[in-house]
């Protein structure tokens, strides 16, 4: 079983980032559960959303509190909130982020990865300059790095499920992959 | 067809592969997105339905029950304070025989202001004479949907299908979408013996008297007490057909336990996982789910809980100064039987608060630390 948190912004597309994931994890026949924070959500404050992961039907319908991984979508969250917390030791953060792993403080204490999701989105012309939409970049190098699923498999749950430019963020997810 | 959808859509999805005919539903959190995918549906052609837009919950199932009686197969969904509006309704509904299904989305009635999970909403409604499923997956939500309306519409009582605020209706899970066309094989369409027609004018839900009224409500019962073969015989009939049984209850690891959770909705599959750790450690436990409430499956509680030396029922509901729902039906159940286990009774995650492995544990913890149960009722994880 893999949890994984993710951290973002109303507005940035994390809980449809956390659904494509789960859509692209199904495709190769695992078993999943997404769910977004339980509450309300606003543009531009702090949203969570969740990922359970296995090779086996999922009972466990509580929530996640001690998550594998944690996805930081907006790297503003680092400095606003706690993304460690509950984070399993040793466990993976990976951050939207120009700047590099050992940039950050928890750098050591967890497996800190970075990838400019913001740049691979802007550059791919998703959403504005001003609020680039980079839920798509940051699946391709979520699936990488934890080595989820396929890079096929989540330009496939793309395309399904995103119904703007679904070519132009199958791209972003692509470079992701690579970058990361 | 696998696909990764969330509880809400899994209802909307019932509802269209019944071919539902009429909807009429008033949006609120957290049912929104059940009527929202159906308007869809039905605006793209992929449900022939009419979708009837209403100013409020009430007039929704108003609605329903004027399409139900000219012989239309009708779907609502509701939540929490829209189902309490409903509530007038929800007896002519009933008391009229007409074979609606409903969703409703287990949220907390306000105040204080709510939009997360308990059943109290539901459980409020126990004595209108609809039939109440609790569902624990999102699969389980499509495929009762269908089953619902075979079984209301063979004894002309109506359905409500129900499930937890975010834990299924937001949560995204694999469901295995069944073919159209067998779907259409299990779910024949919906023919009424009477309905409201120009050409055989008859009159409905008219001045009943005391000679009169008596007889109609003792058919309902009557009705209601042959629901549980037909829910299981209807079960069965779907495994035949997709696989997966549909019963009154989910008596998991039960047949040879000493000590058996009683649950319902989405903690009724957490405390599986409790039941699995319990029984690699040597403690000989299951969990029995019950997934109908309405009509309450006493011969199969008894049936699971007679073999086993101890019963916690863990309710997610209060039935304010009596005790927990589910643990008064079934101290009920059990009432009279000789060689009956103590039954312990819980109550945990009011107003959404989670439960988790850890509150099955605390239960265990205090069940199995006493041999009687003498206290009235035990909270987990309130705060005092």
């Amino acid at each position: 079983m893999v949890e994984i948190r993710f951290h973002g912004r109303g507005g940035q597309g994390t809980v449809v980032a956390s659904k494509i994931l789960a859509d692209a994890i199904a495709k190769e026949g695992n078993w999943v559960q997404a769910y977004p924070e339980f509450g309300v959500e606003r543009r531009g404050s702090p949203v969570v959303a969740f990922i359970r992961i296995d090779d086996k039907q999922i009972y466990d319908k509580s929530r996640i509190y001690t998550p594998d991984s944690v996805v930081v979508v907006d790297p503003t969250l680092v400095e606003a909130i706690d993304i460690t917390d509950g984070l399993k030791p040793g466990g993976t953060i990976i951050i939207n982020s120009d700047r590099r792993p050992e940039d950050f403080p928890f750098h050591g204490k967890f497996n800190v990865r970075t990838i400019n999701a913001t740049e691979i989105a802007v550059k791919n012309k998703l959403g504005s300059l001003a609020a680039p939409i980079v839920n798509t970049a940051i699946a391709g190098a979520v699936i990488k790095i934890l080595g989820l699923t396929k890079l096929e498999s989540l330009a496939a749950a793309i395309r399904e499920g995103i119904s703007i430019k679904p070519e132009d963020n199958v791209k972003a997810a692509e470079e992701a992959y690579e970058l990361a | 067809m696998k696909k990764v959808m969330m509880g809400n859509h899994a209802l909307s999805y019932g509802a269209m592969l019944s071919r539902s005919q009429v909807i009429a539903a008033y949006p609120i959190t957290p049912q929104t997105q059940v009527v929202e995918l159906l308007s869809e549906m039905c605006a793209d052609g992929t449900l022939d339905a009419r979708f009837i837009k209403v100013e409020s919950e009430h007039s929704a199932m108003a609605a329903c029950i004027g399409a139900s009686v000219a012989g239309a197969r009708a779907f609502t969904a509701t939540s929490s304070q829209g189902l309490a509006l409903m509530h007038e309704m929800l007896h002519w509904a009933a008391g009229g025989r007409h074979p609606i299904v409903m969703g409703n989305i287990n949220r907390s009635m306000a105040p204080g202001w709510s939009i997360w999970t308990d059943q109290n909403d539901s459980l409020s409604e126990r004595d209108t004479g609809w039939m109440q499923y609790y569902c624990a997956s999102n699969q389980e939500v499509l495929d009762t949907v269908i089953q619902a309306f075979k079984v209301s519409e063979r004894l002309m009582i109506p359905g409500m299908v129900i499930l937890d605020a975010f834990a299924l209706s937001h949560t995204y899970e694999v469901v295995d979408v069944p073919d159209q066309a067998a779907v259409d094989k299990y779910l024949p369409p919906f023919k009424p013996a009477i309905r409201l027609t120009p050409s055989d004018p008859r009159a409905f839900g008219g001045l009943t008297g005391a000679e009169h009224y008596m007889e109609l409500r003792y058919k309902l019962q009557k009705d209601m007490e042959k629901a549980p073969a037909l829910i299981e015989e209807t079960g069965r009939e779907f495994e035949k057909i997709f696989g997966r049984n549909l019963g009154l209850v989910d008596a998991y690891r039960c047949d040879d336990a000493d000590f058996v959770f009683v649950t319902s909705g989405t903690a009724g599959f957490t405390a599986r996982v409790v039941v699995d750790e319990f029984r690699k450690s040597g403690l000989k436990a299951g969990n029995l789910r019950i997934k109908v409430f309405r009509p309450f499956p006493f011969a199969k509680v008894r049936e699971v809980l007679k073999k086993v030396k101890k019963a916690a029922v863990v309710d997610r509901n209060c039935s304010y100064g009596a005790h927990g729902i589910f643990y008064q039906e079934v101290k009920s159940a059990l009432y009279g039987e000789a060689g009956m286990p103590p039954v312990f009774g819980y109550i945990a995650g009011l107003g959404g608060r989670d439960i988790t492995t850890d509150s099955f544990k605390e239960v265990a913890a205090h069940a199995l630390a006493k041999d009687k149960a003498d206290e009235e009722i035990v909270w987990i994880g309130v705060k005092k």
